[in-house]
This record gives C-alpha cells, sequence and structure tokens, in this order.
C-alpha cells in the first residue's frame, strides 16, 4: 500500500512541474489532470473519499474542461509557442526559483513533524461531512453561495458583448 | 487504506505550494499563471483534509467543499478576463502588458 | 389586532412598491400615482390607529412582534421582530404622514415624466425602507433598513441618469454614507461581541448593567456616532447632501424631511442610553453639532442656488439635533427632527413648485418678484421659512429650538474627574446660529419674492400639489404649540409622550433665555430687511467679490477643505468688515475697509498658495517611492506577496 501512496505523491509533485513548464497551453492541461487524479489517489488514501470524487468530477471534471474550451476559443499556435519558449529562458527562472525554495524550506522547517502517535484513524463519510456542512457550517455555506453569485454575475460582466467598445 | 500520515501530507502539499508559486511567479501567460494557482489552491485544500483525517474532524473535508467553490470562482472570472482581453486584440496574454494597454 | 397591524405598516408601501416596480411601463401615470399614494396611505392611517392604541388602548407599554428568526449561530441570534415604542410611534408617524404628502405631491410634479413607475417604485420603497429602520427592534435588523434607505437614495438622486453629474452625485453620496455604514456594522459588531445579542432592549439592559467596559462604550458609541454623522451629513461627511439635489425636488424633500438624513438622529435617540455612558463621545457629538450648524448656516448665506440654500439650512438644521443628542436631550432633537420634518418639506415642495413654474431656474438672483405672479406659494414659503428661522410665537420651529437652547443652557459635560465642561459656550454658537438661520432664509425669501422681477412665470399649480402644501403650512406653523417652554405657558406634551417618566422641566429657566431665543431669529429676519429686503437694498449681489465667492459655490474637493478652513473665516471677516455698517454709512468708510479686505484677500491668497506649493512638493515626494512599487505588473505584486510570506515565515522561524 505505501508504495501506491509514493507513486500518488511522487506523480502529483512530478505533474506539477511539468505543468508549469509546458509551452503548450494543452499539453499543460492535460499534465493538470494528471496532477488533479494523483492528488485524488492521494485523498482517497487519506480516508476522504467524498473530497476525492468531487476533485475528480469538479476540478478534473468542469474546471479543466473550462480551461480546454478557452483554449480552443483562443487559438494559440506555432508563434505562441516560440514566444513560450522565449519567455522561459533559464534567466527567468532564477528569481522565482529562489523565492519559491526559501518559502518551500521555510514551510517544511515550520511545520516540523508532529510527534507522538497518530490517533487511530477513520474514514470520514459523506454522511458527517453533510452534517457538518448543513449544521454548523451553514452559513458559511450562505457566504460561499453569494461568492459563486457574485463571481457568477462578474464572469457574465466582463464577458459580455460590448457593442461600441473599444 | 489510510497509508498516508499527516507529515506526509504536508510535505506533498508544501512542495506542492511551492511549485505553483514558481509557476505564478515565472509564466507570463495569464492561462499558466491560473493553472499555477489552482496547483497552489490545490495544496491548501491538502492540507486541509490531510488534517481532517489526523483529527478526525469532518471540517477538513467542509473546508475542501469551500476551497473548491472558491477554486470554481477564480477560474470562471479569470478565464473570462482571459477571454475579454484576447477580443480586444490583445493576443499574447502577456501579463505583464497589463499596465500598458486600457483594456 | 395590532400584532397584525404592525407588518402591514411595512408591508403596505413595500407591496405597493412592488406592484409599480413589476407593471413598470403597463399602467398610466395616474394609476402609479394612486398606487404609492394608497400604498403610503394606508400605512398612515394604520399609524394613526397604532398611536392611538398605544397611548391610551390595549398595547400601553409597547408592541412587541417577532416576524421570524433571521440567524441562529453560536453567539448571536438576530431576529426580524418589530417594536412600537414612544421613540419609534414619534418618527413613525412623522415618517407615513410627511411622506404620505410628499407622494401626493409628487403625484403631480413627476405626472409628465416618462420614468414615473421607477420613482414611485423608488419613492415607496424608500419609505418601506425607513420603516423598518424605526420600527426594527434588533439593530441588526435596523441595518437592513439603513443600507435600504442608503440604496434608494442612490436610485432617486441618480434617478435622472442621462446626465453623468447626477450619477456623479449618486454615486458621492453613496460612497460617502458607505464609510458611515462600515463603522456602523464595526459598532454593531463590538456590541454583539460584547453582549452577544443585538436586541436594543438587552443591548442597552446589558450597558446600563454596566456589564461592559467604558472603554468598550466609548469606542462602540464612537463607531455609531460616525454612521450616524456619515448618514445625517454632518462634519466630516457633510459634501454629499449639497449634490443629493441632483435627484427630482421631491426626493430631495423625502431625503431631507423624513427618511434619509433623519435615521442617524433617530439612531442615536434610540440608543440614548449608550450613549449616556459614553461622556467624550456625548461632548464629541455636541461639539460636532454646533460646528456643522454654524458651517452650515454660513455656506448657506453665500449659495446662489436656491435647493442648495435648502441643502445646506438642513445640515445645519440637523447640526442643532446633534448638539441636542449631544447634550443629552434627545427629546428635543427628536422634537425638532419633526418640525424640521414638516417645514423643511414645505420649503422644498414650494421651492420645486417655484423652480418649474419660472422655468427650471434656481439661481436666485435671476428669480425675483414673484410675489405678485404667485402669491399662494409665497405665502407657504414665508410659513416655511419663518418655521425655519424660528421666528417666536407663531411658528413650530420657535419652540422646537427653544426646547433645544434651553436644553443645552442646561448641560455640563462631565468629561473626567474635576473637569466639567460646561454647555454655555455651545448655547451661544446655537444661538448665533438662529441669527444666521434667519438671515440667510430671509435673504432668499427677500431676493426671490420680493424686488423687482426677474423670470418670467409660467403656468399654475395643480390642486394635487396644493393640498399637501397647505398641509404643511398649517403643520409647520401650528404642529409645536404641544410642547412650550416654562415662562409661556407651560405645557410639556411631547416629552411627556415621549417619557412619562421623568419629564423635562426647567422651572429654573431665566426668562431672559426665552427671551434671547425669541429675539436672535428677528434680528436675522430685520438684517436680511435692510440688506436685501427694502425697495432700494443695500446689496443685491456683494460688490468686488465675485471671485472669492465662486469657489465657494462650485468647490469640491480639496477646494472645499480650503474653502472650509481659511476661506471661510476671512470672508466672513470681510464680509463683516464691509457690510455690517448698513446704508449710508457705507460710503465713509467704504475706502477704509476695502483696503482692509483688499489686504485680508491678499494675505489669504499668499497663505493658500504657499500651502498648496507645500502640499503639492510633499505629496510629490511621498507619491514617488510607493510609485516604484505600483507599476501594474501583476507578477511584481506576485513577488511582493511571496516576498512578504518569506520575511513573515523567516521572522517565525527565527524567534
Amino acid at each position: 500500500m505505501h508504495a501506491l501512496a509514493l507513486l500518488a505523491a511522487c506523480v502529483t509533485v512530478v505533474g506539477a512541474i511539468m505543468v508549469i513548464t509546458r509551452r503548450v497551453a494543452v499539453h499543460a492541461v492535460l499534465y493538470l489532470v494528471v496532477t488533479l487524479l494523483a492528488l485524488a489517489t492521494v485523498l482517497v488514501m487519506l480516508g476522504a473519499s467524498f473530497a476525492a470524487m468531487l476533485e475528480i468530477i469538479i476540478y478534473a471534471g468542469a474546471i479543466m474542461v473550462l480551461f480546454v474550451f478557452v483554449i480552443m476559443m483562443l487559438n494559440l499556435g506555432q508563434p505562441d509557442s516560440a514566444r513560450e519558449k522565449e519567455w522561459l529562458r533559464p534567466r527567468a527562472w532564477l528569481g522565482p526559483g529562489v523565492l519559491a525554495t526559501i518559502v518551500c524550506a521555510e514551510l517544511l522547517y515550520c511545520t516540523s513533524p508532529l510527534s507522538g502517535a497518530a490517533p487511530v484513524p477513520a474514514a470520514i463519510t459523506v454522511h458527517d461531512v453533510g452534517a457538518d456542512l448543513f449544521g454548523r457550517y451553514v452559513l458559511v455555506v450562505e457566504l460561499v453561495s453569494y461568492l459563486l453569485l457574485a463571481g457568477l454575475v462578474s464572469a457574465f460582466y466582463i464577458g459580455r458583448n460590448r457593442a461600441g467598445g473599444r | 487504506m489510510l497509508a498516508f500520515s499527516f507529515n506526509d501530507t504536508l510535505l506533498v502539499a508544501t512542495v506542492l505550494f511551492s511549485i505553483g508559486l514558481a509557476g505564478v511567479l515565472v509564466r507570463r501567460n495569464m492561462v499558466f499563471m491560473l493553472m499555477s494557482l489552482d496547483i497552489m489552491l490545490n495544496a491548501a485544500a491538502l492540507v486541509f483534509v490531510g488534517a481532517g483525517a489526523r483529527w478526525h474532524d469532518a471540517t477538513g473535508q467542509v473546508m475542501f467543499v469551500l476551497i473548491l467553490a472558491l477554486a470554481a470562482v477564480e477560474t470562471a472570472v479569470g478565464l473570462a478576463i482571459i477571454v475579454c482581453l484576447h477580443a480586444r486584440g490583445r493576443p499574447t496574454l502577456d501579463a505583464d502588458t497589463g499596465n500598458l494597454l486600457r483594456g | 389586532m395590532a400584532e397584525i397591524l404592525l407588518p402591514l405598516l411595512v408591508l403596505c408601501p413595500l407591496a405597493a412598491s412592488l406592484v409599480v416596480f413589476i407593471s413598470a411601463g403597463r399602467m398610466g401615470a395616474r394609476a402609479i400615482g394612486t398606487v404609492a399614494c394608497a400604498g403610503v396611505g394606508i400605512s398612515a392611517v394604520l399609524s394613526i390607529i397604532l398611536s392611538v392604541m398605544l397611548l391610551s388602548g390595549p398595547v400601553a407599554g409597547g408592541l412587541q412582534v417577532t416576524l421570524w428568526p433571521w440567524m441562529r449561530v453560536a453567539g448571536l441570534s438576530a431576529d426580524i421582530a418589530f417594536t412600537l415604542d414612544r421613540i419609534s410611534m414619534v418618527m413613525v408617524l412623522v415618517v407615513t404622514i410627511v411622506g404620505l404628502l410628499i407622494h401626493v405631491y409628487a403625484a403631480g410634479y413627476m405626472r409628465d415624466d416618462p420614468g414615473i413607475a421607477r420613482f414611485f417604485g423608488c419613492m415607496t420603497l424608500f419609505v418601506a425602507a425607513m420603516l423598518v429602520l424605526v420600527l426594527a427592534s434588533d439593530l441588526l435588523c435596523l441595518f437592513i433598513g439603513w443600507e435600504g434607505v442608503g440604496l434608494c437614495s442612490y436610485l432617486l438622486i441618480g434617478f435622472w441618469y442621462d446626465d453623468p453629474a447626477n450619477t456623479s452625485a449618486a454615486r458621492k453620496a453613496f460612497y460617502m454614507t458607505r464609510m458611515g455604514d462600515v463603522a456602523l456594522l464595526c459598532g454593531l459588531l463590538l456590541l454583539a461581541c460584547a453582549t452577544g445579542s443585538l436586541r436594543i432592549g438587552s443591548v442597552l439592559a446589558s450597558v446600563a448593567d454596566g456589564r461592559l467596559p467604558a472603554s468598550g462604550v466609548n469606542v462602540a458609541a464612537a463607531f455609531i456616532l460616525v454612521g450616524a454623522l456619515a448618514k445625517s451629513a454632518q462634519i466630516p461627511f457633510q459634501a454629499w447632501l449639497p449634490d443629493a439635489m441632483a435627484g427630482p425636488t421631491p426626493t430631495s424633500a423625502l431625503i431631507h424631511a423624513a427618511t434619509m438624513v433623519t435615521a442617524g438622529v433617530y439612531l442615536i435617540a434610540r440608543v440614548h442610553d449608550l450613549f449616556a455612558m459614553a461622556a467624550p463621545v456625548m461632548a464629541l457629538t455636541a461639539v460636532l453639532g454646533a460646528l456643522t450648524l454654524l458651517m452650515g448656516a454660513c455656506t448657506a448665506l453665500v449659495q446662489s442656488d436656491l435647493k442648495r440654500i435648502l441643502a445646506w439650512s438642513t445640515i445645519s438644521q440637523l447640526g442643532y439635533m446633534f448638539l441636542a443628542l449631544g447634550c443629552g436631550v434627545w427629546q428635543a432633537a427628536l422634537f425638532h427632527l419633526m418640525t424640521h420634518a414638516f417645514f423643511k418639506a414645505l420649503l422644498f415642495l414650494t421651492a420645486g413648485a417655484v423652480i418649474m413654474r419660472a422655468g427650471h431656474e434656481q439661481d436666485i438672483f435671476r428669480l425675483g418678484g414673484l410675489r405678485r405672479a404667485m402669491p399662494g406659494l409665497t405665502a407657504a414659503f414665508v410659513a416655511g421659512a419663518s418655521a425655519l428661522a424660528g421666528l417666536p410665537l407663531v411658528t413650530a420651529g420657535f419652540y422646537s429650538k427653544e426646547m433645544i437652547l434651553s436644553g443645552v443652557w442646561h448641560v455640563h459635560f462631565g468629561l473626567a474627574r474635576e473637569w466639567t465642561l460646561s454647555g454655555h459656550p455651545l448655547w451661544g454658537i446655537a444661538l448665533l446660529g438662529a441669527f444666521l438661520t434667519a438671515l440667510y432664509i430671509f435673504r432668499c425669501v427677500f431676493i426671490v419674492f420680493c424686488g423687482k422681477a426677474g423670470t418670467r412665470a409660467a403656468g399654475r399649480t395643480s390642486r394635487l400639489m396644493g393640498i399637501p402644501l397647505v398641509c404643511l403650512s398649517v403643520l409647520s406653523l401650528f404642529g409645536g404649540v404641544i410642547e412650550m417652554p416654562d415662562t409661556l405657558p407651560s405645557l410639556h406634551l411631547f416629552s411627556a409622550l415621549l417619557d412619562p417618566g421623568t419629564p423635562l422641566s426647567h422651572a429654573d429657566e431665566p426668562v431672559w433665555l426665552v427671551l434671547a431665543g425669541a429675539l436672535a431669529p428677528l434680528a436675522g429676519l430685520g438684517v436680511a430687511w435692510v440688506l436685501w429686503g427694502r425697495p432700494s437694498p443695500v446689496m443685491r449681489e456683494i460688490p468686488g467679490q465675485a471671485g472669492v465667492i465662486r469657489p465657494a459655490r462650485t468647490g469640491r474637493g480639496m477646494d472645499v477643505l480650503y474653502d472650509r478652513v481659511f476661506v471661510q473665516p476671512f470672508r466672513l471677516l470681510a464680509w463683516l468688515t464691509r457690510l455690517d455698517i448698513p446704508g449710508h454709512a457705507i460710503t465713509g468708510t467704504g475706502r477704509l475697509t476695502r483696503a482692509a479686505s483688499a489686504g485680508i484677500l491678499g494675505v489669504r491668497a499668499g497663505l493658500l498658495d504657499m500651502l498648496a506649493m507645500r502640499a503639492t512638493g510633499t505629496a510629490r515626494w511621498a507619491g514617488h517611492l510607493p510609485g516604484l512599487f505600483q507599476n501594474g505588473r501583476v507578477r511584481w505584486y506576485a513577488a511582493w506577496i511571496a516576498g512578504g510570506l518569506c520575511a513573515g515565515l523567516a521572522m517565525a522561524v527565527l524567534s
């Protein structure tokens, strides 16, 4: 079992690295799907099968399809690829790489390993999540629904066809 | 079934977060920036789920659902902006030219 | 019975608003006006019935209706609940009755406007929101009404949205009141955290018990005060109200008289027990009110736009109310609120009719001699003006202003141990304000209605518009006799109505106090007559100062600040030195005063120039540094965020 866990974690990380280094947007999207699927496996191994399902259905399913649609609409071609190569020269990686490495090191240092035996874990079922979601956190769910509504309205506003505009 | 310890989860999440951060900082194409942001959000969500499993609390997955909603909104608005900019004759989607042209 | 009537009071205008909105375009102007007036009218009738029930009948102790629980989370619960007690009863009566009169007038005034459905939908919604605000028994429920009032004022000020000036005025009003709303929300959250409830009764009870620390009470009261200041257009938020004139005139009347700006006064009166525990905030309220009333009166004196004069006079009168609130005589503040609602609605509606008939001319210097063309409107305007000025005995404004003045005279602010502040200087300011009030409003009366004819008046005032004017004239002349000073036939119906337990009684009030309050408006009237009223008035326009006054009329933003801080006192000085000497004596000393005021103006200009140079220099220097960071590149911003994360984590690691 542990081998599968190691494999899933490795695929996740490698997939993420591939996402940020691809020159062609569609390749990146495919790698991102792979990353998300591997992440779903990790979630299953954490006992969160409901979260894993959501990850696959909503993230890898819906949001990624959105990306694919937009990339199709944008119709990026050969010159874009060349330009991406130009933008991705090794020098451009220097600053961000250093910054990200420092953040990573500091985070790892801060989250020093928890000692002591972990309590015997048990899977958290959909039932628990639903009871919490609509019991304790019902106000938060309302707020999130407002957030979704606001996102919907603003996406509609931004994307509307402005006849006679600039 | 539960093969991951919390420490492993934190490690994976930290690495994922840093990769996403590097992606946001290094890519000039806004589509890639959005994808990197999604990676970062996923890393945060992973920590929540891991903590929920560690202390056996459903709150972790509740937070995961909320982050999912947030990611959906963020992606929708971001892609709408990208499409809008592209339609106005900004074919390169270079985030650095956002200050030069009035969209 | 009463439990059903109370929600209906709010539901009627709301239903009328919905009907008008939904039927937009499919109903005639007359039908729309009828529906709106009916909604507010039923509400007015209900409010009268409920008041009778409250005062004499079955629900004497106050009425409490919980409609439904709004939210229940740990540590906080909020209901949609209405309370009718004596304070809210007075407000409900004012809002519905004055609102009804304004609606009837508006049905005539807006008859030919294509957007009449939108207009009446917003107006009735405005009344409904104000009723929610007034009746709410929960501060969070009150906040709903508070925001609803803000929204409706935005919609109505920008009613003629074709003109960018109107929409920008609407936005300005919205933004400025929004700042106050944030402060109010902060105050409410503080109270909610401290007491676990936002029900007004329980909050006030726990404050009175001393369960809250004094600092907490002070901070919460200060936040609520900021919210009220923004809503009521007091210093430093006064700038939005004059611009709110962009809306149709009935809107201005509604905003100024019945709904919007009175909300701040009502809120503080509602939580007066909280303010009574916060002495510094009370003193601040009183001082800001006094400053505002003086500033509003001074500015109204140099305006030339009829509606703007009235707007500044509203700010000034609200200053009186805040002064009264700050001095703890909230009964007087509510009394003045009521009489002010009557006469300010009357003034605005009359001004609207005058402007309409004079071909949409708002400049008082181009109007003139309208006395002969429209005698009825003149009588109504003079009635309103006398009430605003507070001419003794015959007007409502006199009694309410007198009540405030005597309350201010008796107050002592106990700011700290061994350090009390007497209210006498504030009384002096209020008296000066009364003089200036009479001066500016009768300046307006004499210039517009007397003198030589200006624009030609056309048309007639329709009966629909006339009836509300008559009603309001009667109310603003005789609505004040229910409360009289002790030296007159001592009558305290209003304060007994509000607070039967502790009647305000100033038995030791000296006679000269009332006499001073009565003479100040008369003096103002006399000076106004000398300056603008006589057949050959001393001044139609202030000679040679047009260049100074213009920035005051059009000034915005920084100009306004400069205007308030530097120009006004200098101009007042120059104005006094030049004009205090009436008529014939002016020739003798004219040269001297002219030289003096030229000197003052020169100093002023030099000072302003110097300040402006210093300010721009500093701003440029200070703006250079952040400019490096604000380069508009998203990735750089992200990098700064990541850098901040690095630094924060490093601090966490190293410490």
